[in-house]
């Protein structure tokens, strides 16, 4: 374990960003978000940002490759972003574990090779929490988040930061830093317990999730508290792009009068023209979109993927949609439901 | 050797079909000189000019959007003009508001018979944006690198 | 008041006056009320809520309950009594299916800016006076109610109730001018500075479309931005020319319409404050073709489907508004 005074991050951020680039969370026109470190720039006091930290790996437009027609000749040019080496700093251990479930979606056969090349460019530093939200609910989904994760995870007690790395790369970036010190384990121990206390006092630690399995597939699926639940949802996508784990995206091409340009950008099952292809839209109201989507996170992904939710309990959803309808509400109503 | 020519700006005039398009008819049959890069588009009457319309000219590369329609009374559907009038004035409004130069929007109204306020009020525009520049500000920088 | 507004609702289920009843459900915390119908008298006593944070606008749930057959009962905030004016006035909720009670408002609270005052972990918010008692996981403080309204309810511009069938208390004032001095701020600023301050804004947009889908105004069946046939679909902003596009397009759309009740501000997860958009549209009408207010009345034509032979030509831009 390493550790180095807090009036030394400028110059820990400084030292990183020589060697590649930093991203941190701060706060820009007033909203937190993982921004590019720039001298100056200090971290958000918030405890999550606004969006999530899928951006770095998943961004919401990203070119795919373009084509070149002459005549009758259409060529193929290469336009994906090649990627290069950047240091993620400040993730919640919520968004460490939306890493492992969008791995599994754009890791698994056939690996998606844009989201590949992020994530082999990135270090992952996790920070644990000091001061959680009452709209936290990451330990009902089975995180433990007094240990982060990551290639190496950072502890802010008092007036200090310790860090302790994971992988080899986080401990080859935390060997490159010159000015951390070696540092023993206890005060973060201490902060662990402190957290552990807070945990115990949050309104939405646990919830019922014990009836969301396969075998109830259909009985959930089926339930009537579906039409009230999703009644007074706008349709908007606000949830879906706050959200670490939602991961649908939609591939477009756009004709610049020269070229057609391939890009893929976030979808929602929400919007009425998700998935719209020439069938149409098979979800044709409001009540099977939002089922959609909550089923899948609490129902489909876990079906396939040894019980482990897809929502890893941030709780930004909560915070931001705009009628206040979000997966605690849909969990506690149907789980009363199905007991 | 290949000299790079000065640059000139791209002006998208869209052109009502009863007035205004065929003022520009008539200049050129008059022969009045007016820049060859206003490109016009017709329309029906000046109201049919959607604010998408001028917002997709910006983005496929114009400089510079002008409506050219019957003057005020002179609609050929009556009252079409006086529509397209209140519209582009708040369209404008806002674009301005956002810190787009108001100099790269205008209306004229112009009628069939006044190919030389036709030709005359082009150079004008095209001069006025020339001295702009760029339109940097509505780019889509997608429409406009090789 | 929420006892009232709680035995008014449970009147009028018990008497058959009305089928269902629109309001606000509680949530989880105190603040997180979700906009809901309501159909039995139990319902309504055991989970309709009244209080600081029930500033979802009800209108335009309207459209749709209002063709569900048999007749629904809502209750209004003055703004959103504006708002279903408006929808009257543009033939979208069925009159004759809607009974409505407006209820008197004294502005509502905006969670976020308590959060902004630096609370976390907030539990509860009780009203002590012109106070508000905060409590949270890591201790409880006071900050003054003002503080914490909503920025749309900081300058409100009318508390007036414009059309209902029966009303819980007497109309507020009307201050329609007080909320036009941050456009005016704007105004006074170089293009080049205005530039700036709105691609620091827009560039945060999402595109989650939360501003548009909540806003009564923005009732089309299909918007062009979803329908794939339009030629102007658009999931996300590729670049800074369709963050722009977008959002003129919608502030076009709704001018004349939009009643400024500050929705779209209010739902934006990226706090952009996009009702300095409708403002500078609302004020350039009410200066250049007469004062108007969407949802006002149902009888007075909107500026947008009128006009006079006199109007300003369109180069009055720029030398309008808060400009020397």
């Amino acid at each position: 374990m390493k550790k180095l005074p807090i009036s030394q991050l400028p110059a820990l951020f400084a030292h990183i960003s020589q060697g590649q680039k930093l991203y941190i969370p701060a706060d820009v026109g007033g909203v937190p978000q993982f921004a590019l470190w720039q001298p100056g720039m200090e971290m958000t006091r918030s405890l999550n940002t606004a969006r999530s930290a899928k951006d770095l790996f998943f961004p919401q437009v990203e070119n795919m490759v373009n084509f070149k027609v002459t005549g009758k000749q259409i060529d193929v040019v290469e336009s994906r972003d090649p990627g290069e080496d950047f240091v993620l700093f400040g993730v919640r251990a919520c968004d460490c574990r939306s890493f492992d479930i969008l791995d599994s979606v754009f890791l698994d056969a056939p690996e998606d090779t844009y989201y590949k090349t992020r994530r082999d460019h990135a270090t992952v530093i996790t920070l644990g929490c000091t001061e959680p939200e009452e709209t936290c609910f990451c330990t009902a989904m089975g995180i433990d988040p007094t240990t982060p994760g990551g290639d190496a995870s950072g502890w802010i007690a008092e007036d200090t930061l310790y860090l302790q790395a994971h992988t080899p790369k986080g401990e080859a970036l935390l060997d490159s830093l010159p000015m951390l010190q070696a540092a023993q384990s206890e005060a973060v121990e201490a902060a662990r317990q402190q957290l552990r206390a807070v945990l115990d006092r949050l309104p939405l630690k646990e919830l019922p999730l014990e009836g969301f399995t396969q075998e109830r597939m259909m009985t959930l699926f089926h339930s009537p508290k579906w039409k009230s639940l999703s009644e007074s949802c706008l349709g908007c996508g606000s949830c879906t792009f706050v959200c670490p784990t939602c991961q649908c995206y939609d591939i477009r091409d756009f004709d610049d009068g020269r070229q057609i340009r391939r890009y893929r950008c976030w979808d929602s099952c929400m919007y009425s023209d998700f998935t719209c292809m020439s069938a149409g839209q098979p979800r044709p109201t409001q009540m099977e979109r939002f089922r959609q989507r909550f089923m899948h996170k609490l129902v489909y992904y876990p079906a396939n993927h040894q019980g482990v939710f897809g929502c890893v309990g941030c709780g930004r959803c909560l915070q931001k949609c705009p009628i206040h309808m979000n997966i605690v509400k849909v969990a506690k109503a149907l789980g009363e439901e199905i007991q | 050797m290949q000299v790079k020519s000065e640059w000139t700006p791209t002006i998208v005039a869209f052109c009502c079909n009863w007035c205004s398009y065929a003022g520009a008819d008539l200049s050129g049959t008059n022969r009045l000189q007016y820049p060859a890069n206003v490109k016009i588009i017709r329309i029906p009457c000046s109201c049919r000019l959607n604010p998408m319309f001028v917002l997709r000219a910006f983005q496929r590369g114009a400089d510079g959007v002008i409506l050219c329609g019957c003057h005020p009374g002179d609609c050929h559907y009556t009252t079409g003009n006086y529509y397209a009038r209140r519209r582009m004035t708040l369209l404008f409004s806002l674009l301005d508001y956002l810190g787009i130069e108001r100099e790269r929007t205008r209306v004229e109204w112009v009628s069939a018979a006044e190919g030389a306020k036709f030709a005359a009020t082009m150079n004008d525009f095209v001069q006025t944006v020339t001295q702009l520049g760029e339109n940097r500000r509505l780019e889509d920088l997608r429409c406009k690198s090789e | 008041m929420q006892e009232r507004i709680r035995s008014r609702a449970i009147a009028l289920l018990e008497s058959g006056a009305c089928d269902r009843v629109l309001g606000w459900k509680a949530g989880e915390f105190f603040y997180d009320v979700t906009p809901a119908v309501f159909t039995t008298p139990e319902q309504v006593g055991k989970e309709f809520v009244w209080g600081p944070f029930c500033g979802a606008n009800l209108s335009k749930y309207l459209i749709q309950e209002s063709r569900k057959g048999g007749k629904v009962a809502a209750f209004l905030k003055p703004c959103d009594s504006y708002s279903f004016v408006q929808l009257l006035k543009e033939h979208r909720i069925w009159r004759e299916n809607t009974y409505i009670v407006g209820v008197p408002c004294q502005g509502m609270c905006d969670i976020d800016a308590i959060r902004g005052q630096g609370f976390k972990g907030i539990l509860s918010v009780t009203e002590e006076g012109e106070d508000l008692e905060v409590d949270t996981l890591y201790g409880c403080r006071a900050m003054p109610r003002r503080e914490a309204l909503a920025e749309r309810c900081l300058c409100c511009k009318s508390r007036k109730i414009v059309l209902c069938d029966e009303r819980l208390g007497p109309d507020g004032e009307e201050n329609p001018n007080v909320r036009f001095e941050e456009v005016k701020r704007l105004e006074a600023m170089t293009p080049q500075q205005r530039y700036d301050f709105w691609r620091g804004e827009l560039s945060r947009c999402i595109r989650c479309n939360a501003c548009r889908n909540v806003c009564p105004a923005c009732s089309c069946e299909k918007c062009v931005f979803d329908n794939p046939s339009s030629g102007a679909e658009n999931k996300a902003a590729a670049d800074s020319f369709e963050e722009n596009l977008f959002h003129i397009i919608r502030a076009f759309h709704v001018a004349g319409r939009c009643t400024d009740c500050g929705e779209c501000s209010r739902v934006c997860p990226q706090h952009i404050p996009l009702h300095l958009l409708n403002r500078k549209l609302i004020q350039d009408m009410n200066t250049l073709y007469g004062t108007y207010q969407a949802g006002a009345d149902l009888d007075t034509r909107p500026p947008l489907v009128s006009y006079t032979p006199e109007d300003p030509e369109p180069s009055v831009v720029g030398t309008i508004g808060g400009r020397a």
